[in-house]
């Protein structure tokens, strides 16, 4: 559905934010880009809806390329990319109901509509009660789910994630996660995000791209990411169970299993190994056991 | 109070109306065009919407010349323009046209200041929903720096009230011309002092209702 393809950007005072990034958002999906800060995550996803401008490459929508359209052409495509901000980004002379119907504003939907839409956004989000409040009166994950209802107010495809947790507390991230989830799996939204947090992509995410440098060095579905040898994702997504002591005819491994876990660890034990500590978790679609295995030497799980 | 009294209280009241409206018209004028000067100083600038280094330059220009010209020279050098403009150069409604003139660069600036502290995440959050540049003004800056903006009207309109004082030059009217006449040239102190109070009230009057008004407008 998107298509980034040789995206470059280079500032006015020289520093290349990205170099020549590749990616592919398939419809549907919650693809997650994760980097530490200063890798050029924010100006990628800037890059998409054109609040940045690209150098060089194409970012494609449903095969129209975004970065060659101007005016009214580009206007009409934003409405069909929704995008949700680390500060939220709310009007705080609007309430909340009022700020979901700005979109509808600008594409012209006549009062008593925007209303009603805006309020049944609103109730999808979980705030429908709160349409009178101001920006002020709401706490940051509530804001953040008013972010969310504005960005869906235009009925887009596509919706973008610059940060969107980043600035809420632990459980509120999990709670507006959850909802992105949520409105991915009923409007069939597809999603962009992008995070410093991998617990933000074991969340949420069916794809990861990992950024460095302002380019994508590692990508894939979560599952299959996961299972790959030496990948900085995995061991991102798949924090150290620990160490253990062990003597000198024993053997210490850390392995990372998928649904035959059960079976191959069974199967260790009987050959004599010891499980220390295990772990079981889903990612993407799969599901991944982590354990700590002592074995005699001749033994290998 | 000796028996002058009741020859300024008429005095006094039709200066007073006569500074309400050199300072109520001038007010009228300044807004819409420092609103329109003061949001072309933000688009036209590094970033805006508008960037534009030419127009940036000239409009600053124009707006920094027409703050650096004292009044009191302004309102002599634009005689020829307040005749063009209003047919007469001298009384009240002259006086209107140097007073909104040095009026609109003060209050543009002003504007831009408010228009400034809008957060540019907003602007984006407007643009990335498919807003035009208009509405990016008319949706989100403007209305998001309203509280400022009703703060930058009174402050304006209190220095208005100081330069119609020098309006008097003119023969404007209004309270400064009676204070200089009465009071300064005839050495009648008491219609200073009531010219003053007046004045004084004025002042306090716009401060409290602009302060009320843009408490009420902020929601932040």
């Amino acid at each position: 559905m998107l298509e980034i393809s040789g995206l470059r950007k280079v500032f006015p005072n020289g520093v290349v934010a990205l170099d020549g990034v590749d990616l592919s958002v398939p419809a549907g999906e919650i693809v997650g880009v994760i980097g530490r800060s200063g890798t050029g995550k924010s100006t990628l996803i800037r890059c998409v809806n054109r609040l940045e401008e690209p150098t060089a490459g194409t970012i494609t929508l449903d095969g129209a390329d975004i970065t060659r359209m101007g005016g009214a052409e580009l206007r009409a495509t934003r409405r069909r990319i929704g995008m949700i901000f680390q500060q939220f980004n709310l009007l705080t002379s609007r309430t909340a109901a009022e700020n979901v119907a700005l979109p509808l504003e600008i594409a012209g939907v006549g009062r008593a509509e925007r209303g009603r839409r805006a309020h049944e956004l609103l109730e999808l989000v979980g705030l429908g009660d709160r349409g009178g409040s101001y920006p002020s009166q709401l706490s940051g994950g509530q804001k953040q789910r008013v972010g969310i209802a504005r960005a869906l107010a235009s009925e887009p495809s596509l919706l973008l994630s610059d940060e969107a947790t980043s600035a809420l507390d632990a459980e509120t991230t999990t709670s507006v996660l959850d909802l992105l989830r949520r409105i991915n799996a009923e409007l069939g939204l597809t999603v962009l995000l992008i995070t410093h947090e991998m617990d933000v992509v074991r969340a949420a995410c069916d794809r990861v791209a990992l950024l460095d440098a302002g380019r994508v060095v590692e990508e894939g579905p979560l599952g299959e990411v996961v299972a790959r040898p030496g990948s900085r994702l995995a061991s991102g997504l798949l924090p150290s169970l620990g160490r253990v002591e062990v003597g000198g005819h024993e053997h210490a491994e850390e392995v990372v299993l998928f649904e035959d876990a059960e079976e191959r660890l069974a199967a260790a034990i009987a050959d004599g190994a010891r499980i220390e500590a295990r772990s079981t978790e889903r990612i993407g679609e799969r599901r991944v056991t982590r354990a700590l295995v002592v074995t005699p030497k001749e033994v290998a799980v | 109070m000796n028996d002058g009294w009741s020859e300024w209280a008429p005095l006094l009241w039709t200066a007073t109306r006569e500074t309400l409206v050199m300072v109520g018209v001038a007010m009228l004028v300044t807004i819409p065009f420092g609103l329109l000067l003061g949001v072309l100083l933000l688009l036209t600038d590094r970033g805006g919407q508008l960037e534009s280094r030419v127009a940036n330059r000239v409009l600053g220009a124009i707006v920094n010349v027409g703050r650096s010209v004292p009044f009191i020279i302004l309102l002599v050098a634009v005689i020829p323009l307040t005749r063009a403009l209003v047919g007469t150069t001298i009384g009240t409604t002259a006086a209107i046209v140097p007073l909104a003139l040095a009026t609109i660069p003060f209050f543009a600036r002003i504007v831009e200041t408010a228009l400034r502290e809008v957060p540019n995440g907003l602007v984006e959050a407007a643009l990335a929903s498919g807003a035009r540049r208009r509405e990016v003004v008319s949706k989100v800056l403007v209305p998001e720096a309203l509280p400022s903006l009703v703060s930058g009207v009174t402050i304006t309109t209190i220095g208005v009230i100081g330069y119609s004082a020098m309006a008097g030059a003119v023969g404007g009217g209004g309270l400064g011309d009676v204070a200089i006449r009465y009071g300064y040239q005839r050495y009648e102190t008491e219609v200073t002092i009531a010219t003053v109070v007046v004045l004084v009230l004025l002042v306090q009057l716009l401060q409290f209702a602009g302060d009320r008004v843009s408490r009420r407008l902020s929601h932040s």
